[in-house]
């Protein structure tokens, strides 16, 4: 911990091969880790930013407009990106992240990208993880995802802000909302805005749909047009995401929407190891928030796995 | 049918350069001493990639695939003794075409010729280096307008020059189809000719000859019936876009005059003496069509597999053009082809798919889009990867490789002499020389003359006027470039290997399927590995293909493409906590550049980070990377992915002590 303080990129390294190592002996050692950095963290420390769109909306290349501003800011960063894994052979090709060209020489960038792949406690489990590990040690921590619709709901449990990347002509109204993206995310970017009025068309579309739809506890969600080509809605696209973290933070709300994120995960991950079976076992669904509701400060990793040992406990009677 | 007189055959080339300027030369006048009749320039990666020799990334590869240029005095030793007005020249250089013809054009004046009177080709298409070859510099909008201020200044300037040579050659190189080939190669001549249309110093009259200066530079592969219907079906679509887009009038100015090199990615390592049975055979799929014959042919070395060739195995291929046009009556006849209904058949077929497929291409905004959604990149990897999986699965023979594999001794390859190896003191002597020039010249005139390039550039006046003035001052190479970089900022292409999944099927598979899922329990968490290119070679071919494979065996991989300094390949298995690292190194640097990114695993503490590497790399280079610590090395006669995969598991089981 320790080396993490003095952002040691070999001890970043290591505690993120530690907190994704499934074999027993490290298991335990990786928790007490993740206890010991998410009680730390609380509701201070880095700021976590979700990037979420459909492949080829440009994320990648947006993303490293904002690296790039937010270093000249003097802030340093850490990113987690997300690529899908094939569901037959569970390989996946991560990447493509070239364009992202800063974090091999910049010692203010770490990079690590992962793959989606099928586990127990799914996606959720190592991008947490992860972030918990990148945000003791960076200012500003990225999520990468693929996605439209479902798994914007699990990132956006992950972090304080969750932006969604999409293109011109990507969709309509009807699409959008059918897809649910409209639901969850804080800030929508409509990329390549050089493509001109197709991308304001979109726009407008968005904002239509958004309507006056608020976000809990962290007001209206905002549509920013950006081209990672000429450079444009990137300081808009900062703006808002200060603005966004401004209002949570004045208000008290963004640790409500950290702890609520973290409620989420201790459920999600109870339900994929014990079923719904055994969470009755424990006392369902009201017994599981009460207990949460009494320690709001309490890590979601070390919860999870004390009321998991409760679980068992109470299977095994 | 009657035969006519004699025709002159198309002009023989041999694709050369290494070394230096002075060493090349020679080789220039020995191989016209010997029948050549036109020159062909291979340029270092340094010059191709605008970085003077001393520069960081140039390590290990100055001199290594072709002449390193820096300057003009360069250029003036490349060309010594030989008349330029008598010489035609094709130049393989993109990114920085524009300065290779300045220096050109410079140093003809020094020879007191004019540039009315050069001619010959640039090479400069710069979409095949997004999709396959890798040199590109700057982002396709301001490389595409390079493009067109050569076409806009030797229309008028240099009237017998090609400005730019589409190619197609690298797409059959990365996979392509033959439908790929001719679709893809027409969306670039349609992006340049559209952006050169729509230029306001180029005056409509002048289309008609700007068409008939475009000329195309093809692949020859070895199902060569096919190849000559490609041939003729591209001549027909390209007398249509002419015609019906340029308003072309003039029947000679639609004719579709190409060059040609045939095939390598067909050529073997394994008994590669019968890679000359293979380019006689390719050589006649674009000779034999009367209609659709090349201008120029060019033929690669029987051994280029094996390393860099001798002179004597590239007097073999020149010898090959020679019989052909001097011996056969190859040339005596009109087109032996007029009439058949099979060649008709086919070719119509092609012509059918290939315009549906440009069409596709045109519909999402053309060439230029299609690099930038990566569309096109995604198709020929895809391409690229069913072939290969043919060859795996033995459904194309390839004889001596896949079948028939039982082989005498070979005298052809024996002794230590087999390949030529660039003397490893030609980088040190290329800087040195570099050194000393840029002492003896004008700073003054140095800095007017970039400042003068960067003014034109940023005003959006034509490159080629300010860029001669920049070559009689005495600018670098590196020094040329970096103003554009400056201006344009530098590209990095998309990879292609996130496409849609082809997944291999298949036993042996499936096997190392189990065997990564095992490892990656015992390593406690899936078998990690980064695919990475150092150096400035750009051939991302065979990385790519390596990639998609390991994503098929279940592995994760990260590929970051090309142009890896060291430093950063190791910094990245680092942070992304690889189990092994995979290198790919076409360009015969793989020496200096393995070793550097060995030296760096173990200053970071990652000494038990296995490392393989595959390239064109010769036997005692071989050994010599395995005493160093290289755990495989991989050359082009392991075709078979599947068993690389296999090995890559022992490797990483082996490091990180697991069975």
């Amino acid at each position: 911990m320790a080396r993490l303080g003095a952002r040691d990129r070999a001890a970043v390294a290591e505690a993120l091969n530690l907190v994704d190592d499934a074999r027993p002996a490290r298991r335990a050692e990786a928790l007490a880790l993740l206890d010991a950095l998410e009680r730390e963290g609380g509701a201070g420390g880095a700021r976590r930013v979700g990037l979420t769109g459909a492949p080829g909306a440009g994320k990648s290349t947006l993303l490293d407009a904002l690296v790039r501003a937010l270093r000249a800011r003097g802030e340093t960063i850490g990113v987690v990106a997300v690529d899908p894994s094939s569901r037959r052979t569970g390989g996946a090709l991560l990447g493509d992240r070239i364009r992202v060209r800063s974090a091999a020489r910049d010692a203010g960038v770490f990079f690590r990208s992962m793959a989606a792949r099928e586990r127990l406690g799914g996606l959720a489990e190592a991008t947490r993880a992860s972030v918990v590990v990148l945000a003791a040690v960076y200012d500003v921590v990225f999520v990468e995802t693929v996605g439209v619709g479902q798994s914007e709901s699990e990132v956006a449990d992950v972090v304080d802000a969750l932006v969604f990347v999409t293109q011109p002509g990507a969709g309509d109204l009807l699409q959008f909302m059918k897809a649910g993206v409209l639901e969850i995310p804080d800030v929508f970017v409509v990329n390549k805005a050089d493509l001109g009025p197709i991308a304001e068309r979109t726009a407008r579309e968005l904002e239509a749909g958004l309507g006056l739809a608020e976000r809990e506890g962290g007001g209206a969600p905002r549509v920013v047009l950006a081209s990672a080509r000429d450079g444009r809605g990137i300081g808009p696209l900062l703006d808002a995401l200060d603005a966004h973290h401004g209002a949570l933070a004045a208000g008290g709300a963004l640790a409500e929407r950290r702890r609520r994120g973290r409620d989420r995960f201790v459920a999600e991950a109870l339900r994929a190891r014990y079923g719904s079976y055994g969470l009755a076992a424990f006392g369902g669904a009201a017994a599981l928030a009460e207990r949460l509701a009494a320690e709001p400060d309490a890590s979601g990793f070390g919860f999870a796995e004390r009321l998991g040992r409760e679980i068992e406990e109470a299977l095994r009677k | 049918m009657e035969r006519g007189e004699r025709e002159r055959p198309w002009v023989f080339r041999t694709y050369s350069g290494h070394t230096s300027a002075r060493a090349s030369n020679a080789l220039y006048r020995t191989n016209l001493a010997k029948g050549q009749t036109g020159l062909s320039v291979a340029f270092d990666l340094p010059t191709q990639t605008g970085y003077d020799a001393d520069h960081p990334l140039a390590r290990g590869e100055v001199g290594k695939v072709g002449v390193p240029i820096s300057h003009v005095e360069d250029m003036q030793a490349l060309f010594e003794e030989i008349p330029l007005d008598r010489m035609n020249t094709s130049m393989t250089i993109n990114a920085t075409a524009a300065w290779l013809l300045a220096l050109y054009a410079a140093v003809a004046e020094r020879q007191g010729v004019a540039p009315k009177q050069l001619a010959g080709t640039t090479q400069n298409d710069i979409v095949k280096e997004y999709l396959s070859r890798g040199t590109y510099v700057f982002p396709p909008e301001p490389s595409l307008r390079l493009i067109t201020d050569m076409v806009a200044y030797t229309v008028d300037a240099m009237p017998k020059w090609n400005p730019i040579n589409v190619c197609s050659y690298h797409l059959q190189e990365a996979g392509a189809t033959p439908v790929q080939e001719i679709a893809y190669s027409m969306a670039t001549a349609i992006a340049v000719l559209d952006a050169v249309r729509a230029r306001p110093d180029v005056p409509a009259d002048a289309m008609p000859r700007v068409f008939g200066r475009i000329s195309f530079f093809l692949n020859a592969g070895i199902r060569f019936l096919e190849e000559v219907c490609k041939v003729r079906a591209m001549s027909e679509l390209w007398d249509e876009l002419g015609r019906e887009r340029y308003g072309v009038e003039d029947v000679r100015e639609r004719r579709l005059r190409y060059g040609v090199q045939v095939n390598s990615l067909g050529l073997t390592e394994a008994q590669p003496e019968n890679n000359v049975i293979r380019i006689v055979l390719e050589a006649l799929g674009v000779t034999l069509s009367k209609r659709a014959r090349c201008r120029a042919l060019q033929l690669p070395a029987w051994n280029e597999a094996l390393g860099l060739p001798r002179p004597w195995d590239q007097q073999w291929s020149l010898r090959i053009q020679q019989i052909l046009a001097y011996e056969t009556d190859l040339l005596e006849y009109e087109d032996v082809f007029d009439g058949s209904h099979v060649i008709g058949a086919r070719t119509r077929e092609l012509l059918r798919e290939a315009r549906s497929e440009l069409e596709k291409v045109l519909a999402m905004g053309g060439a230029i889009a299609a690099v930038e959604n990566a569309y096109m990149k995604q198709r020929l990897v895809e391409s690229h990867t069913r072939r290969l999986q043919a060859i795996e699965a033995g459904e194309i023979t390839v004889v001596g490789m896949n079948a028939y594999t039982e082989s005498e001794p070979s005298p052809l390859t024996a002794g230590e002499q087999s390949i030529l190896r660039v003397d490893e003191a030609a980088e040190r002597d290329q800087i040195e020389r570099l050194r000393a020039f840029r002492a003896r010249r004008s700073r003054d005139e140095v800095e007017a003359a970039l400042r003068g390039l960067s003014d034109a550039v940023k005003a959006g006046a034509n490159v080629m006027p300010p860029s001669i003035r920049c070559a009689h001052a005495g600018v670098t190479t590196g020094e040329w470039a970096d103003a554009l970089r400056a201006i344009f900022g530098e590209y990095r292409a998309p990879t292609g290997v996130v496409a849609r999944p082809a997944e291999a099927a298949g036993e042996a598979t499936d096997k190392v399927r189990r065997r990564v899922r095992e490892l990656s329990d015992k390593l406690g968490r899936p078998l990690k590995i980064l695919v990475g290119k150092p150096g400035l070679d750009g051939h991302s071919n065979g990385a790519e293909q390596i990639a998609v494979r390991a994503r098929d065996v279940g592995m994760e991989v990260v590929y970051e493409g090309i142009r890896l300094t060291p430093e950063e390949i190791v910094a990245s298995a680092r942070d992304e906590g690889v189990h092994a690292i995979g290198l790919s190194i076409l360009s015969g640097s793989h020496t200096v550049l393995v070793k550097d990114v060995l030296e760096g695993l173990a200053g970071s503490g990652l000494r038990d980070v296995p490392v393989v590497v595959g390239g064109i790399i010769p036997d005692d280079d071989a050994e010599l990377l395995r005493e160093a610590g290289v755990r495989r090395v991989y050359t082009p006669k392991d075709y078979d992915l599947t068993r690389i995969m296999d090995e890559i598991v022992d490797v990483v089981a082996g490091a990180h002590a697991v069975r």
